[in-house]
C-alpha cells in the first residue's frame, strides 16, 4: 500500500477510471505486485485464512437474521425454525456456529506464530496491537451470538459474563444493570446483544483494514525474523502468496467441513438445545471452548475482583507483549531457551484450557493457580529476561542465504527468484 | 553455520523454490516425451499445468455454485409459511350482497355472496366491453374468456371469489364502489364491476380467482 503502484492498465476505460480512482492499482499493488518473503511457511497462510472466516461469518451471519427474531419468547423458537422450516437453515445454522470456533482456532495459530516467530517486534508493534484489538472484538462479538439462541447456556453464560463487571467497587453494580437494561438478564439484554453482534463485526473487518495496511506498511516478518533485504528475497504475492494461502484455505475449510457435516453439535452444548429458564441454572455450566483458559483463571483465584481483573489481565498483558520481549534476535527459531518457554508457555494454555472444562474444585483448583501463575510469569518475568540472558544462535544474513545456503546465496543460479513465471 | 540453515529446508524446495524453473519442475514431477519440456514463458503447447489450472479453475466452479445454491435456496416461502398455503372458509355466516375479506398466504380475499342484481349485471356485460377478455381463473384454462359465468364459483353463481389486490400495483380495492358496482381502488382510480373484471385503467388485468373448492355446501378452501 506504500509507494508507487506498478500497475499500468492499457484498457482505456480502466485508464480513465484509474486517473481518477487508483482502486484497481491499489489492489494490484497490495495483492499482485506485493513483495512476500521467498521463505513463509504454511504458518503464514492463516491471516488470509482468518480474512476468509470473517467474511464466512458476516455472510452466514447476515442470511440467519433474515429469519431470526430476537425476543425472549420468540428467539429460542426461531432458532429451532431455522432449523426446520428454512430451506437450507440447518447448514446456514451450523456454518455459523461452527464457524465461530472454526475463527478461534485461526487466530489462536495466527497468534501462537506470532508469538513464536516474534511477529510483534519493531517496526511491528501497531500491527501486533491491531491485531489484540481484533481478537479483544472477536471475543465480545461471539459471547453476544452465543445468547441469541436463548437457550439456557445462553442464558446462564449471558448472566455470568455480565455479572463480571459487579465484581468493580463502586460502579459494578450500576454497569452491570446498564449492561442488561434491567435488573436481570431479559429482553432488553438479548435486543442490545442483538445489536451489538451484527454492529460488531463489522468493526472487526474495519481494524482488519487497518492490520492489513499496517501489515504492508512494514511488510511482512519471515521464519527468519530477518527483513528482506534484495529484491532476491521476495517474491510477488501473486502467484506464490496467493496459491499458498488458497492452498491453505481449502485444506482449512476441509477441516471445517469436517465439524460441519459430521459433528455440528461438538463444540456446542446439549443445554443450549433448552429454552432459557431464567428460575433455573444447569448443573455444569462452561463456556465456549475458546474461552476456557480465561475461565480457569477467573476460578483460579479466590476473590471475585481478583478473579477478574487476572482474566481482562490475561488479555491486556498480550498488548505489552512488544516491550516485554527484551530480545535483540526476532524469530524464536534462533532463540534455544526461547523455544522451550514458548512451547511449555503454549502447553500451558491447553492446560488452562483443559482446566477451565473441569468442574471448580479440588487439584484442578490448585493446578489452575500454578498455571494461571506460569502464564503471567512467562510475559512478566521469563520473556524479559530471556532477552538478557539467552545466548542466541548465528542469524543469516540474509532471506535467501537462509534458503539456499550461503555458497549458493548471491549466484546467479538464484537470479530467477525476483523473476516471476509469466506464465505457469 | 550455512550447512545448517541450507539443512532446514528439504532439498527439493531449497533447489525449486521460486527460482526454479518449469523445466526444472517437469523434471522433477517426471514428465515423460521429450516435447513437454518447455521453456519458462511463451509456449503455445498445452502443458500439464494448463490442464491443471483448468480442472482446479472448474473443480472450484462447482465449489462456489454447491456454496451458493444455499444461500440464493433459504429466500424461498420456508416451510411454515408453505404450511399456511390453504384457508377454509365458512359461507354460511355471509348475508347476501356482503363482502368478507379473508387472508390466504398473507393476502386478502374477497369472498362476496353476489345479489341477483350483481349477477345480472355481471352477465349482461359483453367479453368485448372488458379490458381483459380473459377469465383470470386458477379453477380454469389460462384461456378461458371472462364470462360472469367463468368469474363466479362453479354451479353457485352468486358466490364471487377473488384475490383483493388490484392488478396494477397492490393495493387493496374497496368493495360496493365505483361506477360498475364492484370495486374501486383508491391508489390509482382503477375500477371493476361485480364480476371483478377490470372496466377503468390502469390495472391491466381482472382481479385473479384463487384455486379453491367446496368441500361442503356452505365451506370452501381456498388454495
Amino acid at each position: 500500500m506504500s509507494g508507487h503502484s506498478t500497475f499500468e492498465p492499457k484498457n482505456p476505460a480502466l485508464k480513465w477510471f484509474e486517473a481518477r480512482l487508483p482502486l484497481v492499482g491499489l489492489m494490484h499493488s497490495s495483492f499482485v505486485a506485493y513483495p512476500t518473503p521467498r521463505n513463509l511457511n504454511y504458518w503464514w497462510t492463516f491471516g488470509g485464512i482468518l480474512s476468509l472466516m470473517l467474511a464466512c461469518q458476516i455472510l452466514s451471519g447476515v442470511v440467519l437474521v433474515m429469519h431470526y427474531t430476537p425476543h425472549v419468547t420468540l428467539a429460542f423458537d426461531s432458532v429451532e425454525h431455522i432449523m426446520r422450516d428454512v430451506s437450507y437453515g440447518w447448514l446456514l445454522r451450523y456454518i455459523h456456529a461452527n464457524g465461530a470456533s472454526m475463527f478461534f482456532i485461526a487466530v489462536y495459530i495466527h497468534m501462537f506464530r506470532g508469538l513464536y516467530y516474534g511477529s510483534y517486534k519493531a517496526p511491528r508493534e501497531v500491527l501486533w496491537i491491531l491485531g489484540c484489538i481484533i481478537y479483544l472484538l472477536m471475543m465480545a462479538t461471539a459471547f453476544m451470538g452465543y445468547v441469541l439462541p436463548w437457550g439456557q447456556m445462553s442464558f446462564w453464560g449471558a448472566t455470568v459474563i455480565t455479572n463480571l463487571f459487579s465484581a468493580f467497587p463502586v460502579v459494578g453494580p450500576t454497569i452491570v444493570e446498564w449492561l442488561w437494561g434491567g435488573f436481570a438478564v431479559d429482553n432488553p439484554t438479548l435486543n442490545r446483544f442483538f445489536s451489538l453482534h451484527y454492529l460488531l463485526p463489522f468493526m472487526i473487518a474495519g481494524v482488519v483494514i487497518l492490520h492489513v495496511w499496517a501489515l504492508h506498511v512494514t511488510g511482512q516478518n519471515n521464519p527468519t525474523g530477518v527483513e528482506p533485504q534484495t529484491p532476491k528475497d521476495t517474491v510477488p504475492f501473486t502467484p506464490y502468496a496467493t496459491i499458498k494461502d488458497g492452498f491453505a484455505m481449502v485444506c482449512f475449510l476441509i477441516f471445517f467441513a469436517w465439524f460441519l457435516f459430521y459433528i455440528p453439535n461438538y463444540l456446542g452444548h446439549a443445554d443450549n438445545y433448552i429454552p432459557a429458564n431464567p428460575l433455573v441454572t444447569p448443573a455444569h455450566i462452561v463456556p465456549e471452548w475458546y474461552y476456557l483458559p480465561f475461565y480457569a483463571m477467573l476460578r483460579a483465584v479466590p476473590d471475585k475482583l481478583g478473579g477478574v481483573l487476572t482474566m481482562f489481565g490475561a488479555i491486556a498483558v498480550l498488548f505489552f507483549v512488544p516491550w516485554l520481549d527484551t530480545s535483540k534476535v526476532r524469530s524464536g527459531a534462533y532463540r534455544p531457551l526461547f523455544k522451550q518457554f514458548f512451547w511449555i508457555w503454549v502447553a500451558v494454555c491447553i492446560g488452562l484450557g483443559w482446566l477451565g472444562s473441569k468442574p471448580a474444585e479440588g487439584g484442578y483448583v490448585i493446578a489452575g493457580r500454578i498455571l494461571t501463575i506460569w502464564y503471567f510469569a512467562h510475559f512478566l518475568i521469563i520473556l524479559p529476561l530471556l532477552g538478557l540472558f539467552e545466548k542466541p544462535k548465528a542469524v543469516p544474513a540474509s532471506i535467501t542465504e537462509a534458503v539456499l545456503g550461503k555458497s549458493r546465496g548471491g549466484a546467479p543460479v538464484a537470479a530467477g527468484a525476483s523473476a516471476p513465471q509469466t506464465k505457469g | 553455520m550455512d550447512r545448517a540453515f541450507a539443512r532446514l529446508l528439504p532439498a527439493r524446495a531449497a533447489n525449486f523454490g521460486a527460482g526454479a524453473t518449469r523445466a526444472d519442475r517437469n523434471a522433477v514431477t517426471g514428465i515423460r516425451g521429450k516435447g513437454t519440456i518447455v521453456a519458462t514463458t511463451g509456449t503455445a503447447e498445452t502443458t500439464r499445468r494448463d490442464f491443471l489450472y483448468i480442472a482446479t479453475g472448474a473443480m472450484g466452479a462447482v465449489g462456489a455454485a454447491a456454496l451458493v445454491w444455499p444461500f440464493v435456496s433459504q429466500l424461498q416461502p420456508d416451510a411454515s409459511v408453505l404450511a399456511l398455503s390453504s384457508t377454509e372458509v365458512d359461507l354460511s355466516q355471509i348475508q347476501e350482497g356482503q363482502i368478507v375479506t379473508v387472508k390466504w398466504r398473507g393476502k386478502p380475499v374477497f369472498v362476496w355472496n353476489r345479489t341477483a342484481k350483481d349477477i345480472e349485471e355481471g352477465k349482461a356485460t359483453q367479453i368485448s366491453a372488458l379490458l381483459d377478455p380473459l377469465a383470470r381463473n386458477a379453477n380454469l384454462p389460462a384461456d378461458a374468456p371472462a364470462t360472469d359465468e367463468n368469474r363466479a364459483a362453479k354451479d353457485q353463481e352468486k358466490w364471487l371469489v377473488v384475490i383483493g389486490i388490484c392488478t396494477h400495483l397492490g393495493c387493496v380495492p374497496i368493495g360496493h364502489m365505483g361506477e360498475y358496482d364492484g370495486f374501486f381502488c383508491p391508489c390509482h382510480g382503477s375500477e371493476y364491476d361485480s364480476a371483478g373484471r377490470v372496466r377503468r385503467g390502469p390495472a391491466p388485468e381482472n382481479l385473479a380467482v384463487p384455486p379453491y373448492a367446496f368441500v361442503s355446501d356452505t365451506k370452501i378452501s381456498i388454495g
